[in-house]
């Protein structure tokens, strides 16, 4: 059990990291998610059911997430239709095209390969921990590389001062649109990656996962404070952990999981009141000094 | 001497539904020649910060033309412009990313108007360079390079941001009250630290500002503007002759004239 919940952290952590481009970065929040998401798995299970190597699927889900991307950017930045909007408008939309893509609601991997059957030699969930940090050291090295490179700076300090940036002869509105391309390619990757854990991909498999993605960050940022960015990366990973192991938790006590989404926000809404309860109750860090 | 910038009938109107539509930058003329430092003055209203935001290309003219070293600018969007004016704000937190080091944006600053490639950034090579610059100004910000510039005093900030936007000689540098924001004692400093800069580089600057003193001490030209025209400039000359108390009359008759 336990080892299969650091497994579901791991490949969901890499939805954490999509997230973060965009929420932490950038500054807003994109609700895109929601629909790359299943965008990304319906696009991967699709394609190895018609016959494509699990990894050319998840090759092409990234893709497909990337012009989920792409269009939440343009309409954002061209059309000037609010960021939130605009999120929601290309998910609704997607919805759609997931139907068209799968044909169905639902669609099943049941003796299909998947990109695990790689490690099936390894004890059972270990595949998936393998994977996921495969997955996660390629995405990270590369989203750190970027951020360290003079666009990468560019597009760091697009989120951080917008009108600064500008004066400094930025294009802001491509920097947004990288940065959606990009989270949106990781948020499908991540979708590609949780159907082959499941087994299926479902019209309907986004929704609350930006509750999951935003709960992993910030787990992540109430447990460790003032990190670099790679530090913060990481702390993503370990934050999606520790959601998955207090989901488990939950379940254990015997919660019926049939209402586990209520277990999800509840678990996101007080990690994000813990800055303010802490200050009214004037208690320590959860890890080190005091605040 | 060469013009460097040069607005012509320029005006800016906002459309108001339910009345009048409001006039803030009136048919202006106005001719910067290369090397002139002029100073600002106007009360709130104005037009003083659309004027810059015209030039900058933060907001684009309703009609009229911008042209900026003989090119028609008038529909250059900030960024395209950003590599000849830069511009130093009035609030300290405008002028730099918070998050990112001292030394990164300085780097940022580096690169105003140029590319920017998936290249890595280099910062390494350029840290003594950064060191001296900041020793220069002699307020402890070389001590500061790794520190987020959101954790900087107003100060040092806003003496950071005109060392970024100096830092690759623009060919105009707008100063937007920079100095607003800071203690009597700070703004001083950086008021003395503005103009040795300008000098050094022999920059051409505007500079908005409310101190009567430092738009008497400072620069080779004064313009005092009114809604949304040029209603005096004088050259270095008659700037010269020009009293605190000339000012001060000035700005009595303001109050009372109508439109205000």
């Amino acid at each position: 059990m336990l080892i299969s919940a650091i497994a579901q952290g791991l490949l969901w952590a890499v939805l954490g990291i999509g997230i973060f481009t965009t929420y932490r970065i950038l500054n807003f929040p994109d609700l895109t998610a929601e629909g790359s998401f299943p965008l990304g798995a319906a696009v991967a299970v699709t394609a190895i059911v018609n016959g494509l190597h699990p990894l050319l699927a998840m090759v092409l889900a990234f893709l497909a997430g990337m012009g989920a991307g792409l269009i939440t950017g343009l309409l954002y930045t061209k059309g000037k239709v609010p960021v939130i909007l605009s999120g929601i408008l290309v998910m609704t939309g997607l919805h759609s095209v997931i139907l068209y893509v799968m044909q169905r609601p639902n669609l099943s991997l049941l003796n299909f390969p998947r990109v695990y059957d790689v490690f099936d030699f390894l004890p059972a969930y270990f595949d998936r921990v393998v994977v996921g940090v495969i997955v996660l050291i390629a995405v990270i090295s590369l989203l750190l590389f970027f951020f360290y490179t003079s666009l990468g700076q560019a597009y760091i300090a697009t989120g951080d001062n917008e009108t600064m940036a500008r004066s400094f002869g930025i294009k802001t509105d491509r920097m947004k649109i990288i940065g959606l391309i990009f989270s949106n390619g990781i948020i499908a990757l991540a979708g590609a990656l949780i159907a082959q854990n499941n087994g299926y991909a479902d019209v309907n498999g986004g929704a609350g996962v930006i509750v999951i993605g935003l709960a992993s960050l910030i787990i992540g940022e109430v447990v460790f404070k003032d990190v670099t960015l790679g530090e913060r990366l990481l702390s993503v990973v370990i934050g999606s952990i520790a959601y998955q192991l207090l989901l488990l938790g939950v379940i254990r006590l015997g919660f019926d999981t049939t209402y586990i989404r209520i277990y999800s926000a509840s678990i996101l809404a007080i990690c994000l009141m813990i800055p303010q309860l802490r200050k009214g109750l004037r208690l320590g860090t959860l890890i080190g000094k005091e605040a | 001497m060469d013009t460097l910038l040069k607005l012509h009938q320029a005006t800016k109107t906002i459309p108001n539904e339910s009345d009048l539509d409001n006039t803030i930058l009136d048919h202006l003329d106005l001719t910067i020649r290369k090397g002139d430092f002029v100073t600002v003055l106007g009360g709130n209203g104005a037009g003083k910060s659309t004027l810059f935001n015209s030039i900058t290309g933060t907001s684009l003219l309703t009609s009229g033309t911008v042209t900026l070293s003989g090119q028609e600018v008038t529909n250059w969007q900030e960024e395209k412009r950003a590599k000849y004016i830069s511009r130093v704000f009035q609030d300290p937190k405008m002028g730099t990313a918070p998050r990112m080091t001292v030394a990164e944006n300085l780097l940022l600053a580096l690169k105003r108007g140029k590319k920017r490639y998936i290249l890595p950034r280099k910062l390494k090579e350029q840290r003594t360079r950064f060191e001296k610059i900041c020793e220069s100004i002699g307020n402890g910000l070389e001590k500061h390079l790794d520190t987020p510039t959101g954790h900087l005093s107003g100060g040092q900030r806003q003496s950071l941001s005109l060392l970024m936007a100096t830092l690759t000689q623009p060919d105009l540098l707008l100063l937007d009250e920079h100095t607003a924001a800071l203690d009597p004692k700070t703004s001083k400093k950086l008021m003395a630290l503005t103009d040795q800069v300008i000098e050094e580089n022999q920059l051409t600057c505007l500079m908005i500002t409310h101190r009567m003193e430092d738009a008497l001490v400072y620069g080779n030209r004064l313009i005092v503007m009114e809604n949304g025209k040029i209603k005096l400039d004088l050259n270095k000359e008659e700037k010269a002759k020009l009293t605190l108390e000339d000012l001060f009359v000035l700005f009595e008759e303001e109050q009372v004239s109508p439109g205000i």
